[in-house]
């Protein structure tokens, strides 16, 4: 290090203010040097050495040589010496694990030293210790250290719970270390608290299932009062957590925003965005038209404006944060326009990003403002930003209608600044202009074609052809202009390339007489002299067209183009709620699923936005809305949760291909068949009659692997030729036997578009007659077509399986959307789920593979038969355990208990007898599910009172959150 | 959490590493120093990834804080531990500089050891760590002092320790405004705030109670259904305060009540951007004559109490780049053309209010074909006015300290206004 040598030069040593000649040590011998140093008498000697190998080591010098030397100076009272040597021990003990094992003595006895900040010492730095053999002696001192009497050393045993899990999360686990920390979170000591909070934070992240954190409504309680006494950051650490709780009601939101709003006056920035983040969250769950709704939005403004005045780089991440805040919630800050101006001197990234959240914010209202501002910012320096600004000016044009003019006039002055990559950016947003507002503009077309000469960038060339091939009958010289292009036609790019191809068709087809010998031109150019195969592709359709139907080849090339839409660059909202969950974190700066760009498990949990439901659910099952936040219970997308399962299913989905695409092998189409028929024509007779012989047929548990199961795959061979067209024919028939049809849930998006390379899947399960249905609608939303799909699940709960191919037989467009059902069978492999319904499936297509979850409401899975005798269901409802009984309630229920009842029964849900006591009707009613399991439920309607309640016995309680749900939903349907 | 911390000196060399976590090896001080410092063009972002790693910085003077992480972290709190880092470093040592760091790099690790724990940051009140993380060795504490800094480091109020004493009981106040505008060539206000600090300095005994009072309308309005209004409000837009403040206090009662730490804080920071005083008023006139000569004519107005004296007055007018020679006139004050800067630089050293002065400038431009128009920076302005832009003024500070017999008329207090130019910016 050279300038370590330079620098101790004319350097005086002795003096104590002359550290830096530890960076300098002669080359040759030193390490021979120091060792004598470090086994010298003097204390004082001991020191200066150790601080010697400390600054070779942060310079990057390997130094583990001296390791035994530096060891053996660790035992000394004097503390600043003590910690040097710790540093080094942290810095080397993973490559000498043997030689640390030396140290571990000293440890133990400074964990029972009188000095507390000597026993807190040691047990922090035991903990960054990481040789597996030290940690097995670190147990003993660390159980002493979270029982310490003094607050210090237990907030610092508390984080050394976490280091030791990062280590060696089993022997956490077995030491019970789990069950102190959740102690110490009622600790006294505010600090104690925050430590563990973080502690524990981390150590759920990775086990995203476990309920480590157990966030109930005494805890959150605690927690709330720690915030108020414990320093910045650990105000920080619980706010962090508590937005990963879901509470109860809007009752109970309300008052933890209450209890948070304070936050928003610290003066730690970090501190406002967490509890931002915990309002934006919680905010959620207040019905809109309550008082205190109001009173929270309009709080939120100011501090968000008072984050830019902090530090450029605090305002970068507040920046970026905003901009998710504003897609959200555009009306917190629709009336702070003017904070988002521009300053001269603030640092690009700022400048970038307040461009951004300007061009969200733009109404009609400020839209002069707005525009006075972008026109100044386009004559700045630098090009990126001059680009933006450029660019905004034609998103404003489309945003606010009424502004369209003067931005297009803007543009023009811009255009006359005669800058470069001004000309041309102003060019590329005119072409949206024209787009949005068709016929209305394009006097400036003139004013364009004089700066053709000055267009060098592939995007502006593309689109001035196209602005002079869609207007081709205005323009005199169209026909000039365009040849002039293609004279260099083989040194364009692909995209000018295209654009000049169909440009030169659109004005062959307006002006036919004078442009035959340019469209030849272009067209054999395309196809003959060209190796890109989408240019060829384009060329020969065109050719094709123009030779065999000039009139289709007119309605085709000029068509009416879809309109664009206003917003753009919008966040898609899924993605969008699950940032609004990571608010303050990296990935509200990356605008990117932490998923992304964290390795491995941790971080990976999908974060939702609670559901505004008021207080139904969730009220005897405090763990289904807690933990890290995932399991909010609505059937909601998310994404398959490890990397492990990701590699499992990939590989699956290559090895064993029951469901690629085309027509499945005969035998088993035929065998299937067989069984279809027969298991089919079973069910549908005794879908209504339901007798105890149709229970002992269809789903005796012996018979539920092989026989009962089968119906459930009968569409599948049959409907190989025609989509879901049999599918249809069965649901009349189903229709008959239901009064009510069974409670199919909307469409959600399952895999946007975004995470799949232009395959959006969304879809939703249906039962019909009996079939289970994956109901899919697939669009192509990138711009290559896309074929050879196929689909396959991974073991889940109930063994859900797609019983025949995915039919996609025709390839799939650029825009184009097919509507598939895919018939499943319940006969795939059974791995329990959790939440128990929650499916993983992976789609393939010619691009990739791509991987979603989806969760399917459980009363597909209810049979057709599982109306019980009463004589039976008085004996099992007996026979089943008391503690396998839980209750539910469901709030705003409109119907009586009959139309309940019927509608229920449209979902396979069987009323079997009924009693009146004292107007309260209870129904008590039986499930069966396709694995062979029964439920049997209570259910209690009073007139006059919107509140159900509902007791649910089954001997596999698990389900019965699950049963709870489908029977919210299919009586709110 | 935080993975490491590193500290370079401006070329890239490490100065200071410290790891916290195992994902975070020693490539990653590297790639920072290959990708962020040594990078070609201008850092297009405080956040950096490289693979797979997140990197965040901040620059003080030729010297680069970085923090590296490799989970998702909360990045406002990342920054802010940067920031206290350098408060607490500047605290123990003054000035961050390579030569400084180098200089008390035991020191620095001592520190990093204690105020970061597995990434995770802990108590950083300077005047707690000052306790027991001191410069000169270890000193032999008894087990009172002991149990009392581990009290201080994890109590409540972890930012002020027992058993001070004072012969005199002093605070001073400082309200320190800068006052930022935007204006439009045609002296309309495009944008207008004042982001002030209330900074204390206090040297006060025992474990004084304090109440900070001024005219906040929300409360003199509170107030004034009682007695008669006591002269002017304000609105304040929003405010932060140090942590010693209890905030619940305020979201309730809007009383700022707080123990302040020994020594100075900052007290409070707020925003308004009503009825602000803008003390001065810059008319700017450019004429362009012909292509290679400009006329500059800029006139600037005090508009405040005749009485007062505003200092430190300079005014920033840009030139075009192909300026070839500048002639300035002015009535008051110094004018210079700095070709370097590219600007004529106007500095009065005094003016009082109600004043005008004026300056005028020929400039001749080299004849060039660049089509590039000039851009016209705006016309910016510095100085400094004793009195608060935002009209903000300290109504009371009272203090109780009721173990140690002194009241609050003993207490010696001084109050001091100083309003500053943030960016005051004309357009021409």
């Amino acid at each position: 290090m050279e300038w370590a040598n330079q620098l101790c030069e004319n350097r005086q040593f002795g003096s104590k203010m002359t550290d830096s000649k530890y960076f300098t040590t002669t080359k040759k011998g030193e390490i021979f040097e120091l060792k004598a140093e470090l086994n010298s008498d003097k204390k004082e000697k001991k020191k200066e050495a150790v601080k010697k190998v400390i600054a070779s080591m942060t310079v990057g010098k390997d130094v583990s040589a001296l390791f035994p030397d530096v060891v053996n100076c660790m035992q000394t009272d004097n503390l600043e010496l003590k910690k040097l040597v710790y540093l080094y021990l942290m810095n080397y003990a993973k490559s000498q694990p043997d030689m640390a094992i030396m140290a571990v003595n000293t440890f133990v006895k400074d964990c029972e030293d009188a000095n507390p900040l000597i026993r807190a010492l040691a047990v922090r730095t035991m903990g960054c210790i990481r040789v597996d053999k030290i940690t097995e002696y670190l147990c003993e001192p660390l159980r002493k250290c979270l029982k310490d009497e003094d607050p210090y050393v237990r907030k610092t045993a508390a984080v050394c719970v976490a280091k030791l899990h990062d280590i060696n999360a089993q022997l956490v686990e077995d030491q019970g270390f789990l069950d102190t920390l959740k102690d110490l979170i009622s600790d006294s000591n505010p600090m104690v608290v925050a430590n563990a909070v973080a502690a524990l934070s981390e150590i759920a992240e990775s086990h995203p299932n476990s309920n480590l954190l157990d966030l109930n409504p005494q805890s959150i309680n605690k927690l709330l009062t720690a915030l108020n006494e414990c320093t910045e950051w650990g105000q920080i650490f619980i706010l962090d957590c508590l937005a990963n709780y879901t509470p109860r009601d809007d009752r109970e939101s309300q008052s933890i925003c209450e209890r948070v709003t304070p936050r928003l006056s610290h003066a730690n920035s970090a501190v406002v965005l967490s509890a931002v983040k915990v309002l934006m969250k919680f905010m959620e769950m207040l019905p809109k038209d309550l008082d205190y709704y109001g009173t929270l939005l309009k709080k939120l403004a100011p501090p968000l404006v008072t984050l830019l005045s902090a530090e450029p780089e605090l305002q970068y991440v507040a920046l970026r944060n905003i901009n998710l805040i504003v897609q959200k919630r555009p009306e917190i800050l629709k009336h702070e326009m003017k904070v988002f101006f521009v300053k001269y001197n603030d640092p690009i990234y700022v400048k970038l990003e307040k461009l951004d959240i300007m061009i969200r914010l733009a109404s009609q209202a400020n839209i002069a403002q707005v525009l006075a501002e972008l026109k100044e910012y386009a004559t700045e320096v630098d090009v990126d930003f001059v680009r933006k600004a450029v660019r905004a000016i034609g998103r404003c044009a489309i945003k606010v209608e009424q502004s369209a003019e003067r931005c297009v006039s803007t543009l023009l002055d811009l255009i006359q600044t005669k800058v470069n990559y001004v000309v041309q950016e102003a060019i590329v947003v005119i072409k949206d202009i024209f787009r949005k507002y068709p016929n209305k503009y394009e006097s400036v077309i003139a004013t364009l074609c004089e700066n053709l000469d000055s267009l060098d960038e592939p995007e502006a060339r593309a689109a001035m052809i196209w602005i002079v091939g869609e207007y081709a009958e205005r323009i005199d010289n169209a026909d000039e202009l365009l040849e002039s292009f293609l004279e260099g036609f083989h040194d364009e790019s692909t995209q000018v390339q295209l654009q000049l191809l169909t440009a030169i068709v659109k004005l062959f087809l307006k002006k036919p007489t004078e442009t035959q010998e340019l469209v030849q031109q272009v067209l054999s150019l395309a196809t003959q002299d060209s190796d890109n195969p989408d240019l060829r592709d384009r060329g020969y359709i065109y050719w094709r067209l123009l030779s065999t139907d000039p009139v289709a080849a007119k309605e085709v090339v000029l068509a009416e183009k879809p309109l664009i839409s206003e917003e753009t660059d919008l966040i898609e909202p899924t993605l969008l709620e699950e940032l609004i969950c990571h608010i303050g974190t990296l990935a509200s700066v990356y605008h990117k699923p932490p998923s992304a760009f964290v390795e491995g498990s941790r971080g990976v949990m999908h974060k939702r936005l609670p559901a505004r439901t008021g207080s139904g659910e969730s009220t005897e099952s405090p763990d289904v809305g807690t933990a890290a936040g995932g399991s909010a219970p609505e059937a909601a997308p998310s994404i398959i949760p490890s990397q492990g399962d990701l590699l499992g299913d990939l590989l699956n989905l290559d090895m064993a291909p029951p469901t690629t695409t085309g027509p499945p092998p005969p035998n088993t189409g035929m065998q299937m068949g067989g069984m279809d028929l027969l298991g089919g024509g079973l069910d549908s007779l005794m879908g209504d009659e339901s007798e105890p012989l149709g229970g002992d047929i269809g789903g005796s548990p012996a018979m539920g692997a092989g026989f009962g199961a089968a119906p459930a795959v009968m569409p599948a061979s049959l409907n190989a030729p025609v989509g879901g067209g049999l599918g249809d024919l069965f649901d009349l028939g189903g229709g008959v036997g239901m009064p009510m049809g069974a409670y199919i849930p909307p469409k959600t998006v399952w895999l946007p578009a975004m995470k799949a390379k232009g395959l959006e899947i969304s879809g939703t399960f249906a039962r019909r007659a009996g079939v289970i249905q994956m109901e899919l609608i697939l669009t192509n939303k990138a711009m290559s077509v896309m074929t050879d799909f196929a689909i396959q699940f991974n073991r889940n709960s109930f063994g859900l399986a797609p019983a025949g191919p995915l039919q996609v037989l025709t390839p799939l467009g650029p825009n184009q959307t097919i509507e598939v059902s895919l018939p499943l069978s319940t006969v795939g492999p059974v791995m329990k789920m959790d939440p128990l319904n929650n499916l993983q499936v992976a789609v393939k297509n010619n691009i990739d593979v791509f991987y979603f979850s989806c969760q399917y409401p459980i009363s597909m899975l209810f049979v057709e038969d599982g109306k019980m005798e009463r004589q039976v269901f008085l004996a099992t409802w007996k026979d089943i355990p008391n503690d396998n009984e839980s209750q539910f309630q469901i709030k705003d229920c409109h119907l009586n208990s009959d139309a309940a009842s019927s509608k229920l029964q449209g979902s396979n849900i069987f009323t079997i007898a009924k009693r009146t006591v004292e107007g309260q009707d209870m129904l008590y009613m039986s499930i069966k599910l396709s694995n062979g399991i029964w439920v049997l439920a209570e259910l209690r309607v009073q007139a006059g009172n919107p509140n159900y309640t509902i007791s649910l016995k089954c001997r596999a309680p698990e389900v019965s959150q699950c049963v709870f749900q489908c029977y919210e939903a299919v009586l709110k349907n | 959490m935080i993975g490491g911390l590193f500290i370079y000196n401006h070329k890239g060399e490490v100065l200071i590493s410290r790891v916290y976590r195992d994902d975070i090896g020693r490539n990653a001080v590297d790639a920072f120093r290959v990708n962020v410092i040594h990078a070609r063009q201008q850092v297009r972002s405080p956040v950096t990834n490289i693979a797979r790693t997140s990197f965040f910085h901040v620059k003080r003077s030729n010297i680069w804080l970085a923090a590296v992480t490799k989970q998702n972290v909360n990045a406002a709190m990342v920054f802010e531990f940067l920031y206290k880092m350098c408060d607490v470093m500047t605290a123990y040592f003054g000035k961050i500089s390579e030569e400084n760091i180098k200089n008390n790099f035991v020191l620095i690790y001592e520190l990093l050891d204690e105020i970061l724990d597995f990434g995770y940051p802990q108590n950083s009140e300077t005047g707690a760590l000052k306790t027991f993380i001191t410069q000169t060795g270890i000193k032999s504490q008894s087990k009172e002092e002991q149990s009392q800094i581990t009290s201080q480091v994890t109590g409540q109020i972890g930012w002020r320790r027992e058993g001070i004493k004072y012969r005199r009981n002093e605070l001073f106040l400082d309200v320190l405004e800068s006052v930022n505008l935007l204006m439009s060539p045609q002296g309309q206000v495009l944008s207008a705030h004042v982001s002030g600090r209330v900074v204390m300095k206090s040297y006060l005994s025992g474990m004084p109670e304090c109440k900070f009072g001024m005219n906040d309308k929300i409360v003199i309005d509170k107030q004034g259904k009682g007695g008669g209004a006591t002269g002017q409000s304000i609105a304040i837009d929003d405010c932060t305060f140090h942590q010693c403040v209890r905030l619940s206090k305020f979201d309730a009662e809007r009383s700022i009540s707080f123990i302040p730490p020994d020594g100075e804080c900052e007290l409070m920071r707020y925003r308004t951007t009503k009825d602000i005083i803008l003390p001065f008023r810059v008319i700017p006139l450019v004429r362009e004559v012909g292509r290679t000569k400009l006329e500059v004519k800029v006139v600037i107005k005090s508009n405040f109490k005749p009485s007062l004296l505003a200092q430190k007055i300079e005014v920033r007018i840009p030139t075009p780049l192909n300026t070839s020679g500048v002639q300035v006139i002015c009535m008051k004050g110094k004018a210079k053309y700095k070709a370097s800067e590219n600007a004529i630089v106007w500095k009065i050293k005094r003016m009082a209010g109600m004043k005008e002065s004026q300056i005028s400038a020929e400039i001749e431009l080299l004849p060039t074909n660049d089509k590039k128009k000039w851009a016209r920076p705006p016309i910016s302005m510095n100085f400094e006015v004793p009195f608060a832009p935002s009209g903000l003024k300290v109504r009371y500070l009272k203090v109780f300290e009721p173990k140690l017999n002194y009241s609050d008329h003993d207490v010696i207090k001084w109050v001091r206004y100083i309003g500053r130019s943030g960016i005051y910016e004309t357009r021409c």
